[in-house]
């Protein structure tokens, strides 16, 4: 308010106000929150993650990080050393990540897909199905590994009594949280959470498309199969490239399947990377190389990400 | 005709697959949180011997669990409430601004989104524990610093999605009440706010709900003090027990707020999602 009553003597200070309030520093004036947390919670985590990377970072040194010894690109080496133990676990872990996010990202878009076109037509009841198909992916993700959890027992589980004594396909009561048969447990739980999410935006998606593509398809005697792969997969196509790029970012990253599962030391066929990176850092206390595996992921997630973006134009900046 | 009765053949036995699919978790977690201790810890059976509501009274003393509640909802609310107002005032610059530096902004914003939250967890734990070395400030094992930590995922995820949903909305809205005298900041809440209300409440239940879920930051940077539903819902199994039927009782008491939440605002969602976070 006081600067109003202006007097001669404060003209300078209201000319630098005035400068302030211009319209081109408006936006800036909106952002500086933003990029205040951006900085404090990403770049500068970011920047000091590559920092560490290049530390012998041990439990030694945690409370006071700069006295690490300084070791170059001798974490990375350890990392990418296919020969030695510590590179090729995280090899290991690298490829069993892979596989659980193809099986994972492909199911989900093939079980969201299907079932938002069933549940796209007129129907009665139609709310119900909707309703329950999404509660898998609104359950708290904790809740819902631990429901898997308790079902994968061998002995206290609803899947070996399914399997066992009702449907009598399997003699005896495999485990299904220790060795090899550990990745399928990993695998379904994570499926069974995210296939919800294909759904909801799918089904959104199908339901933007305009009704007389349809008909006049019909009219032109298109069989309905024909309708689907030449109207429905194209009309979904935009919602169907972020679905699969976020559910591949998400189950790529993915820590707390197989963390709530298996807890901190995962059976080597279940060992997925963000769980891998963690022990390292946290149970090993390996700090450095923790930071230099982080690093290599972030790399690879990157380019991915670049050339998904690039090869299906999604993040759609000509629109903004 | 023929074809109309197939596809509606195919249509029951598809929805009859997924509604078992996704049933027979639910049923096996309810059911079970209703069975005596005896019941879970023996072969699973479909159904209990006898059922008692008493693993939802005992859930309370096993373990401290409305202690754990009271964390949760602290950090999950603050993190939501800081993440959707500073998103919003950034989303309504980029969407309805041209500046420089928009463009690195949004692609930060797009880019820190995909980022994995070990890469923060490694980097905050040390610059938490070196603070609390240095200047004797509590973040690491405190509130403040878990709800800084989740942060890292819900602020871009709030940004993003109110960018896609303010540019879903047309800019004549506010132009007209600019016209009638309003600055631009009071256009923002007089007009864009009450309307993208929707978008709002969207971004808010996924930054709440992905909170809410939250395992990796919470399992590192808590104690006992400030341990979250996350962590703190492992304490119903012991070295020698596991008492199942609580856990499951607790599982569902834990999701309540979640699932009642997002099935009650589901079409917001679905509106605010669509608009938002696809199209973006």
């Amino acid at each position: 308010m006081s600067e109003r009553k202006s007097e001669p003597g404060a003209r300078p200070a209201v000319g630098r106000r005035r400068r302030w309030l211009r319209p081109q520093m408006f936006p800036y004036l909106l952002l500086v929150p933003a990029v205040v947390f951006e900085l404090l919670i990403h770049i500068v985590p970011m920047v000091f993650g590559v920092v560490i990377s290049f530390l012998k970072l041990t439990a030694l040194y945690i409370r006071n990080w700069s006295q690490a010894p300084f070791v170059g690109f001798e974490n990375f080496r350890i990392g990418l050393n296919t020969h030695g133990a510590i590179g090729s676990a995280l090899v290991h872990s690298f490829l069993i990540t892979l596989a659980y996010t193809v099986l994972v990202v492909a199911g989900s878009w093939g079980f969201g897909v299907a079932a938002a076109l069933l549940v796209n037509s007129e129907f009665r009841g139609r709310g119900w199905f909707r309703t329950l198909f999404l509660i898998p992916y609104t359950l708290p993700i904790y809740v819902a590994v631990i429901a898997w959890e308790f079902m994968l027992q061998q002995n206290t589980g609803s899947i070996n009594t399914l399997l066992v004594d009702d449907l009598h396909i399997l003699k005896n009561p495999p485990f299904w949280l220790i060795g090899g048969k550990a990745f399928w447990s990993l695998v379904m739980t994570a499926l069974w959470r995210s296939w919800p999410f294909a759904f909801l935006l799918v089904l959104a998606a199908l339901q933007n498309i305009p009704q007389d593509l349809y008909e006049a398809a019909a009219v032109d005697g298109a069989s309905r199969w024909r309708q689907f792969r030449s109207i429905t997969l194209p009309q979904i196509r935009p919602v169907s490239t972020v679905v699969v790029l976020v559910l591949f970012l998400w189950t790529f990253n993915d820590f707390n399947t197989p963390y709530i599962l298996f807890g901190q030391s995962p059976p080597s066929a279940a060992d997925l990377l963000s769980l891998h990176i963690y022990v390292n850092s946290f149970v090993d206390l390996n700090f450095g190389l923790g930071a230099a595996m982080s690093t290599l992921l972030l790399i690879f997630l990157f380019i991915v990400s670049v050339v998904y973006v690039r090869l299906l134009r999604v993040g759609s900046e000509e629109n903004a | 005709m023929r074809e109309e009765r197939f596809y509606r053949v195919l249509r029951v036995i598809g929805l009859a697959f997924f509604t078992l699919i996704t049933a027979f978790p639910l049923y096996t977690v309810v059911i079970s949180s209703i069975k005596p201790l005896g019941d879970v810890q023996s072969a699973f059976h479909w159904i209990p011997s006898r059922i008692t509501f008493e693993p939802y009274v005992q859930i309370w003393s096993t373990v401290p669990l409305a202690h754990y509640f009271i964390n949760s909802a602290i950090v999950c609310v603050s993190a939501t409430v800081i993440s959707v107002i500073v998103a919003i005032l950034a989303a309504y610059a980029v969407s309805r601004y041209r500046f420089f530096g928009r463009d690195p902004f949004r692609l930060t914003v797009l880019s820190t989104q995909m980022f994995p939250g070990i890469l923060f967890l490694l980097p905050l734990f040390i610059i938490f524990v070196n603070i609390d070395q240095t200047f004797g400030v509590h973040l690491y094992g405190s509130r403040v610093g878990l709800i800084i930590t989740y942060l890292t995922f819900s602020l871009p995820l709030s940004i993003w999605m109110l960018v896609g949903y303010f540019n879903s909305i047309p800019r004549e809205l506010e132009e007209a009440a600019m016209v009638d005298g309003s600055t631009a900041l009071g256009a923002l809440f007089r007009v864009l706010i009450p309307v993208s209300l929707p978008g709002i409440v969207a971004v808010a239940v996924f930054a709440f709900m992905t909170a809410w879920g939250e395992v990796l930051f919470a399992s590192v940077l808590t104690t006992n003090a400030t341990r979250t539903l996350a962590i703190g819902l492992r304490d119903y199994a012991s070295q020698s027990n596991v008492y199942w039927n609580q856990l499951m009782a607790a599982a569902i008491v834990v999701s309540i707020p979640v699932v009642a939440g997002f099935l009650a605002l589901q079409r917001y969602l679905v509106q605010g999602l669509t608009a938002g976070g696809v199209k973006g």
